[in-house]
């Protein structure tokens, strides 16, 4: 039992990264991969502010409080870490767009099978930028 | 969306609030939770209700695409320029004790600096992309919503 | 006691948390998926919350369920909004694939400290007390998370916002500049 409530976070940690990890690599839609990766990033997070969370403690601001305070580095990890993800997250939507604007298709089978045919539909479109 | 009166004066209501927030959280950044990231998100996220409800061309005025890169770029080069201005003063690299004459204030005044870069790049990147996410669609419609 | 309510509200939240997970990988509408991930977002921000990092919560919640389910469906208006189904024999790889990684990680979690007890190799590290001190005496704001975001790391924040510069930069390149002609 005790083994239980010390280790839930980490066991939810792992099940939701597994999670993200199974619609990363077991759908095909484009779309949906970048939210499994999502949801795997925001699981990670967890296991870090976790690691550094103690019981009974208070956020490291510090002022007359007799409590502990926790650890203030991981909060700072991830703080650039989640704004990392989103920058990352913007440019492959913007990927997203311009692959569905080439081969008018979300579906990663679909979009290989264009390209080893070697036909895109939509090979007008490309910009001479 | 400018014709749905509720939406319309609700938005006039609170967008003033929301970007009087971002300034609030931006500034107040040392002395409780906050910072130049939440600051910037929280601005745009301001910009970006007001381009909801009246429209891309309104907020491209507001916030003309010359303004978004400035703001982009100027966050950086307010980062990078504090710590160039340590290297000038005597100091390291973002060695922010050389910045004023006693070091907790030379602290203070290089922490204040750099979280305002952080936010001015912030609120420009989110803005930014968040216009050119809308704009891409108008253009394959061809007409002006 | 209240140690004890805090840590139900984490059980509950986590759980919560995974429910949603599996919700939206099931999902096979885009749209409804997308608003989920907002919804996780947010979950998240409370699980943050209830683990005292304030700034992370408050940067998840703007962050995750602000900005980014706004430009997810930003692209989903640009795109279509219904996935096509993928074969058993897929899935079955997949959740063989994923079972295997799971089971491994929870093996490795069976070694790691209890979280939350103030005797672990992250607490203990000579690191946490330093931060927390110079922040008080050196630097003198109470915020121990902003100093050492803009003070002790300033080299990764300066990294961070770099990054920040390229995203906005690729993405003007990408989708900002087209040229669209209608087929």
């Amino acid at each position: 039992m005790s083994t239980f409530l010390g280790l839930y976070n980490y066991w939810i940690v792992v099940l939701l990264m597994m999670i993200g990890f199974y619609i990363v690599i077991g759908h095909d839609n484009l779309m949906k991969k970048l939210i499994g990766l999502n949801l795997f990033q925001t699981s990670v997070f967890i296991m870090y502010i976790s690691a550094g969370a103690i019981d009974g403690a208070t956020a490291p601001i510090l002022g007359n409080v007799d409590a502990p305070y926790a650890h203030p580095l991981p909060h700072v990890l991830i703080l650039t870490a989640i704004v990392v993800g989103v920058a990352t997250t913007a440019l492959g939507l913007a990927l997203v767009v311009r692959i569905h604007e080439a081969y008018d298709s979300l579906d990663e089978s679909e979009i290989i099978a264009a390209c080893d045919t070697g036909d895109e539909p939509a090979a007008e479109h490309r910009d001479k930028a | 969306m400018t014709e749905h009166t509720i939406l319309r004066v609700v938005a006039k209501l609170t967008i003033p609030f929301i970007l009087l927030f971002a300034l609030y959280v931006q500034f107040h950044g040392e002395y409780g939770p906050g910072g130049g990231f939440q600051a910037g998100v929280i601005f745009a996220a301001g910009i970006i209700l007001y381009t909801l409800i009246f429209g891309l061309d309104e907020a491209r005025r507001v916030i003309p695409p010359w303004a978004v890169r400035a703001l982009i770029s100027g966050g950086v080069l307010i980062y990078a320029g504090t710590g160039v201005a340590c290297m000038l003063l005597g100091g390291d690299f973002l060695d922010y004790n050389v910045l004023a004459h006693k070091p907790a204030h030379g602290q203070h005044l290089g922490i204040i600096l750099v979280e305002l870069g952080v936010g001015v790049t912030v609120t420009g990147g989110m803005i930014g992309i968040f216009f050119v996410f809308a704009g891409r669609g108008r253009r394959r419609e061809g007409t002006v919503e | 006691m209240d140690n004890l309510m805090i840590e139900a509200l984490t059980l509950v939240l986590l759980t919560l948390l995974a429910v949603t997970g599996l919700a939206i990988a099931r999902l096979r509408n885009l749209f409804a998926a997308a608003m989920l991930t907002g919804l996780f977002s947010l979950l998240s921000a409370s699980v943050f919350m209830a683990l005292d990092a304030v700034d992370v919560a408050f940067t998840e919640a703007s962050v995750g369920a602000g900005i980014t389910t706004v430009l997810m469906l930003g692209a989903l208006a640009l795109t279509r909004g219904r996935e096509k189904t993928v074969t058993k024999m897929r899935t079955a790889q997949a959740l063989l694939v994923t079972g295997v990684t799971g089971a491994a990680l929870v093996y490795a979690t069976l070694d790691m400290p209890h979280f939350g007890q103030p005797d672990t190799p992250v607490q203990q590290h000579p690191l946490r007390a330093h931060y927390l001190e110079a922040s008080e005496k050196e630097i003198h704001i109470p915020n121990a998370v902003t100093s050492v975001l803009a003070s002790y790391r300033g080299y990764d924040t300066l990294g961070e916002v770099t990054v920040i510069f390229t995203a906005g930069i690729g993405v003007f390149v990408l989708l900002g500049t087209a040229r669209r002609r209608r087929r």
